[in-house]
Formats: C-alpha cells, structure tokens, sequence
C-alpha cells in the first residue's frame, strides 16, 4: 500500500471523498505534458477535468496555453496566494478587524476564469472577495489597505474584507446568497441593453442551498438571463461540510432546468476553458448555466476559524502536497520547457515586493478624517440635509 | 367661508354645481384624478421619459396590476419595460437591486408592503446600504412600491404598516404620499432620484378623486423629497401625519372647526429624510402638537417627532405635552368592528385634541 492510500485511509469520510474525487486528474496529465514540450506552448489532456449535466458536449479537454499566459496565471495566483497570507499576518497583528475571509487554495478559480471574461463582462461574488478584487482591477494596496481601514482602500475603508467594489465588480456581498440574485439582475441590465456580455455570480457550498439562488435560477432560465451561477465548492459550509449540508452535494445538478458543468478547480487552464465554454453558451442566447468549481481552502472560514476542529490537518496537507494549483502548474510549465525554476524565482521577487509595497500603505497610511463618517450616505443628498451625530448637540451638515 | 373646491368635494351635487358657477366659473373647470390614475400616469410618464426605467413585479403587465396600478401598461410599453415575475419576492427585488446596481432604473413592485418582508434583506442590505459601504462606487437607483398597511377585512397578516421599518434605515428615502398630486410629483421624483427609495401608497384611498391642477399634470412635475406641505392652515393646534393619516386629520379639522378649534394639518409627505422645520414652525404657532398615524405605537412615526421637538427649541414653545394617536397595539383582526376599532378614527384626533387643549 502506497503512502497516498494509507493518507486516505486516516482521513475522515468526507475528506477521503473529497480527495478522491479531486484526485482524479492527475496521473493521466503527467505523462501527456513532455512529449508537447516544443513549440513554446504548455499543452495536455485532461479528461477528467469535466463532467456535465444537460449537456451533450462539454468543454474542450485538451486545454493549452503559451509562455507568456503561463507566466501570467503563476504571477497572477503568486500574487493572491501572497497577498492572503499578508492579510493573515496582519490579522493576527490586529492591524485588521472583524471578519476576514481567505481565498489561499483557490486562486486557479479566480485566475482561471478572468482570463476567459471579456473586459466588460461583470462579476459578483460573496464575502472570500479579496482574491476576486484584486482580478477585478483593484491594485492589491487597494485590497489591503481596504482591510486595514485606510482611506487608500478601495472603499476608503468604509466597507472593509467583505464590501470591495471595481468597475463591473459588485462586491464582496456580506449575507450569504444574496449576491445570486443581485448578479442575476446584472445579467438582467446587460440583456436589457442588448450586451453581448455575461455576468458571474459565485457563491459557495453553504450558500447553493438558499432559498433566493434557487429563485435566482428559475427567473434567469425563464427569461434567458446571460448568467453563468458558479458554485465555488471547497468542502464546507464554515464548519460543516458538504456531506452534512446537502442531500445532493453535485452542486453542479441542482438545477434541473438548467445545463451544468463540474471543473476540477484547482487546474487554472482546465478552469479557463469551461469559462469560455460556459460564456459562449450564455452569449448564444441560450440562457444561464451553472458551473461548480471543485476546489479546496486552506485556512479555516475565517480567522476566527483554526480549520481543524472539522477536518484532519492531513487532509489540509495532502492537498497543499498533491493538488496545489501554484505549484501544479509551476511544475507543469517548467516541465513543457516554457519557463525555468529561475525565473519562477524572479517572479516569486516580484511579487514579493509588490505585497511588501501594499502592506506598507495598508499599515502606514491614515483612516479617513472622522468627519467622513457622514458622507456618501445618500448619491443626491436633499438641500439643507444633515445627519444626527450620537447624541443631540452633534450633527452634520451634508452640502451637495 | 368654505370655499368652492370644499363644497364640491363634500357634496358633490349639481345644485351645489349651479350654485357656483354663478360665483367662480373656474370651480368647473377643475379636474380631479384618483390616486390610482396618479400614479399609473407617473409610470407611464417615467418609462416613456427614460429607456433605463422599468417595472417588475408580480401580476404587473398582463394582469394590469393587482391593484390596477399599471393599467395600460403593458400594452403601451411591452414585455421588455413591464415584467411579470414569479411568486418570488426575495429573487425578484434581488434581481431588481442588481440591476439598478448595473445601471438601470427598476420600479420593484411589492404587492403588497406585507411581501416586503420576504425581501426586506434586498432593501436593507443591498439597496439601502451599497452607496455607502462602496464609498459612492455604487449607486442603487431602485424604487420600491406598493400598497402599505390596512386594507379591509383581510386580516393580521396582510395589514402591517411598514412606515417605522423603512423610515429607520439610513440610505433609503421613505417617502408617504397622501394626495393624487403627492402621488404623481413625489413618484417622478422617486424614480428620477439616484437614491434607493420605499414609496408607500394606502389600498384604501386609490380611488379617491383629488383635484389636481394643470402645472401638477405636466410631464415634469416633480415635487421635492424631503418636504412637507401644509394642507390646511390653522393656529390652534398642529396635526403632523401622512397618508391615510391625512383624510382623518381633515376629517376632525373640518368638526373642530364648528367649535372655534382652528387646526394646522401638516402633510409630511416624506418620512426619511423628515421635515422637522415644517412642524417646528408649526408647532412654535400654535403651542400644542398630536401626531396621527395608522401604524402601531410602539417606535411609531410620532413618537420620533415628538422626541424631535422635546429635543429642539421647539419644545419651549408647547403648551401641553405633545401625545400621538396611532392604530391600537394588537395584530389586526379580521371582524369588521373590531378592524375597525383597531384603526384610528376622527373621535381619537378629536379626543386628543380636545385633551392637549384642555376643552
């Protein structure tokens, strides 16, 4: 018996389903990958990478890119990867408050499929946002300095880890399922004008069991709403995991009006195909689709959450070992030749020093003046407004 | 002396009619519209106006609107500006919020305010707070209407007065018209405005005629939110409430008067933001306030402008202790008297304003 079978043997049941069923990929890959090494372009097979619901045809499983993409998509999840774990440091210095959600795990996700979004397509997420922010457009010390609540943030720290807004990106939504709808209605306003544009709206494993993504669903497939649903799967609800929350955890089947697709979340080229896959069908007008990216977080829900009192740290570890999507990736592309460990590292440099530049705003730079505390309440504030302070003797006056 | 538009409205009569075209030809000439004539016209004006404003709710294009308030609608402007949805309250007014985050002007039907509830999240969360948690990024230029409180006979569960709920919440206009020209101005003003507004209309006074000008039928009437108006002017005691509020007020104005009792009925039209200096001037004229609500006690509308006054320099000028008359205390019943009796009615103003005068 092989250390992998025995690892899966001490995991609990759901971690060893889990695994198993994000395991499936990777032996076939391998092998593929060096005899495409000429050419300048990483390319392989990945058969398992998909499986589809309502669907006759799915994404291509022969999925590729060229050095300058490969080199892209490592920054690109280094730089997410990096920027998480400052904010766990931060976070555990108290230099940032109250809720903090970390995307470290699931970067080929956000990766992946920006690179297959138009430039004006639109996108909405739940509260693991940060990764998501900075895809968006917003410079990682926006992000940051966000988080520590300064004004450089990109809410000028008024909204904080889960209320991060770029151009096309509604957020960072804080309650649980209600991005659905709202991105629902986003695809609504681009059909309204006749866009050939999409828009996604991610939600997790907890959150495919509300009552409104449902409701979600139904309007969308009536009225052809250009809107890709995408199930961000990694496991668990917070603390509860998929097995426990759902009767059918296949978050990808839940609608049975509407096709779906599993993609192994954690190959960003595999994750990059079904996006365009999945826009070329919602731009067809052939309505909304659902995807369910399978893929695995490894710090708890949130920094009040050690991670551990729900699962086995092996399970933690063995997916870091096994299924990382950096370092998988990183593996691949020096194996097809297209890059060299070198310059990997200089990228690694790069990238930290752009996080280092962030976080030296994020702990540096001042709050917003306390005045500000009134502002932006309302777009179009009435003539002669003011706003009550905390006690009778405190108000302000809003001029516009 | 009453005067002509008065007669009218009360009687009604062609004698009545005769009588005054002797004295003011013009009272003939003055058109009255209903409330529910108001406000389809100020939809279909707005939709007309702007390709970004539409409507959605249930029942809202082939069916003309449960109340009828779309009447013609769907017609005139299609399936793209007038949509029907599902039974989905939480779904819809999401997808509304998104897509006046988008860009688009959405009017959100509720059926009733009742129904909000199931959807409240989208109004507090995503409509109302956006603005500010984005730092100005994100706009939410969304209305959501519909019929507010009581109706008749249907019960506790379809009859809640939403007014202090909404009202509490900062990010949102609130706005509770009273006449057909509040209807029309203010619901322009609402669907103009880029602000996330609640417009909450009364079922039971739709198909009251109102006299409506000329200037208040033109296309871009709008009136401002946040204002007040007073709708009958007087110097011994203000009467502050809104919507169906206002017909009791004028109702036990209109008695009080036959005992030298003159009242000031002031309409606030807007509950967030409130027009306080409308009551405050009103209050240091006439030295004694009720504030007249149909929604429950408890945290009610009155209660935040009493509490406004004792706080300002008004306060200075009262004569007796402001008090409120409001709905009774109970989820409402469905038998008729005690429906009824559970609603405000002339003898409480009458009551409490013989009690702040000391009659």
């Amino acid at each position: 018996m092989n250390t992998y079978a025995r690892l899966l043997l001490r995991l609990q049941p759901n971690g060893r389903q889990l695994i198993q069923q994000q395991q499936q990929t990777l032996p076939t890959v391998v092998s593929t990958i060096r005899k495409a090494s000429s050419g300048g372009t990483l390319e392989y097979d990945s058969p398992k990478a998909y499986k589809l619901h309502m669907l006759e045809q799915g994404p291509s499983t022969h999925v590729s890119c060229n050095r300058e993409e490969g080199l892209d998509f490592y920054k690109k999840m280094q730089v997410v990867r990096r920027m998480e774990a400052s904010a766990n440091n931060m976070y555990k210095s108290k230099l940032i408050r109250g809720f903090c959600h970390l995307y470290s795990g699931q970067e080929a996700v956000c990766v992946g499929m920006k690179a297959a979004m138009d430039k004006n397509d639109s996108l909405i997420t739940a509260y693991r946002a940060h990764g998501w922010t900075y895809m968006m457009g917003v410079p990682v010390t926006g992000v940051l300095a966000e988080l520590t609540g300064r004004k450089t943030g990109c809410a000028e720290g008024r909204g904080g880890s889960m209320h991060m807004y770029a151009p096309n990106f509604y957020g960072g939504n804080g309650i649980v399922g209600a991005q659905v709808p709202l991105g629902a209605g986003v695809a609504f306003a681009h059909k309204y004008r006749g866009e050939s544009n999409v828009c996604i709206a991610l939600y997790g494993d907890g959150a495919a069991n509300q009552g409104q993504v449902f409701e979600a669903f139904n309007m969308a497939k009536l009225w052809s709403l250009p809107c890709i649903f995408v199930c961000e799967n990694n496991g668990y609800g917070m603390g509860t995991s998929t097995q426990r929350a759902s009767a059918n955890p296949n978050f990808y089947t839940r609608c049975e009006y509407i096709p779906g697709i599993w993609v192994d979340g954690m190959d960003v080229l595999a994750v990059r195909e079904a996006t365009r896959f999945a826009r070329d069908w919602c731009t067809s007008g052939k309505g909304p689709m659902i995807m369910e990216m399978a893929t695995y977080r490894y710090f708890g829900h949130s920094m009040s959450d050690p991670g551990t009192s729900y699962r086995t740290r092996e399970e933690i570890q063995d997916v870091r070992k096994s299924r990382d999507p950096i370092t998988s990736f990183r593996e691949k592309v020096v194996q097809a030749n297209l890059a060299t460990e070198e310059e990997f590292k200089n990228i690694d440099n790069e990238v930290k020093k752009i996080i280092e530049d962030a976080e030296n705003h994020a702990q540096n730079d001042p709050e917003l003046h306390v005045d500000e505390l009134y502002s932006h309440v309302y777009s179009n504030p009435p003539p002669g407004f003011k706003i009550r302070g905390c006690d009778n003797f405190t108000y302000k006056d809003i001029n516009k | 002396m009453k005067s002509v538009k008065d007669l009218v409205k009360a009687h009604g009569s062609i004698i009545l009619l005769r009588r005054s075209l002797s004295l003011t030809p013009r009272a003939l000439a003055e058109k009255t519209i209903t409330i529910r004539e108001a406000i389809t016209q100020a939809m279909d004006e707005e939709i007309t106006r702007d390709d970004r404003v539409f409507l959605m709710g249930e029942e809202v294009a082939q069916y003309d609107g449960a109340y009828k308030m779309s009447k013609g609608l769907w017609k005139k402007h299609g399936d793209k500006r007038i949509v029907d949805t599902p039974i989905t309250e939480m779904g819809f007014a999401g997808i509304a919020t998104g897509a006046a985050m988008a860009g688009l002007r959405p009017i959100c039907e509720f059926m009733t305010f009742n129904f909000s509830m199931q959807a409240i999240d989208h109004v507090i969360n995503s409509a109302a707070k956006t603005y500010y948690m984005s730092s100005g990024k994100v706009k939410v230029p969304i209305v959501f209407r519909g019929p507010n409180g009581a109706a008749a006979g249907v019960a506790a569960q379809h009859s809640q007065d939403y007014s202090t709920w909404y009202s509490q919440c900062p990010g949102l206009k609130v706005i509770a018209p009273y006449s057909a020209e509040d209807c029309r101005g203010l619901l322009k003003a609402a669907v103009r405005d880029d602000d996330p507004v609640v417009f909450l209309e009364n079922e039971l006074i739709y198909g009251q005629q109102f006299p409506i000008s000329d200037e208040a039928l033109s296309a871009d009437f709008v009136l401002p939110i946040g204002k007040g108006k007073i709708e009958r002017e007087g110097k011994h005691v203000t009467l502050a409430s809104y919507s169906i509020g206002i017909k009791i007020c004028l109702e036990a104005a209109k008695e009080l008067e036959q005992n030298g009792i003159d009242c000031e009925v002031i309409n606030l039209r807007t509950l967030r933001p409130l027009d306080e200096d409308i009551i405050k001037t009103s209050v240091k004229k006439t030295h004694h306030l009720v504030t007249v609500e149909f929604g429950w006690p408890q945290c009610s509308i009155g209660a935040e402008i009493i509490a406004r006054i004792c706080e300002s320099d008004a306060f200075d000028y009262l004569d007796a202790p402001p008090i409120r008359v409001t709905g009774a205390d109970v989820p409402l019943a469905y038998a008729k008297t005690l429906e009824q009796n559970s609603m405000p009615q002339v003898p409480n103003v009458l009551k409490s304003v013989k009690k702040v005068l000391n009659k």
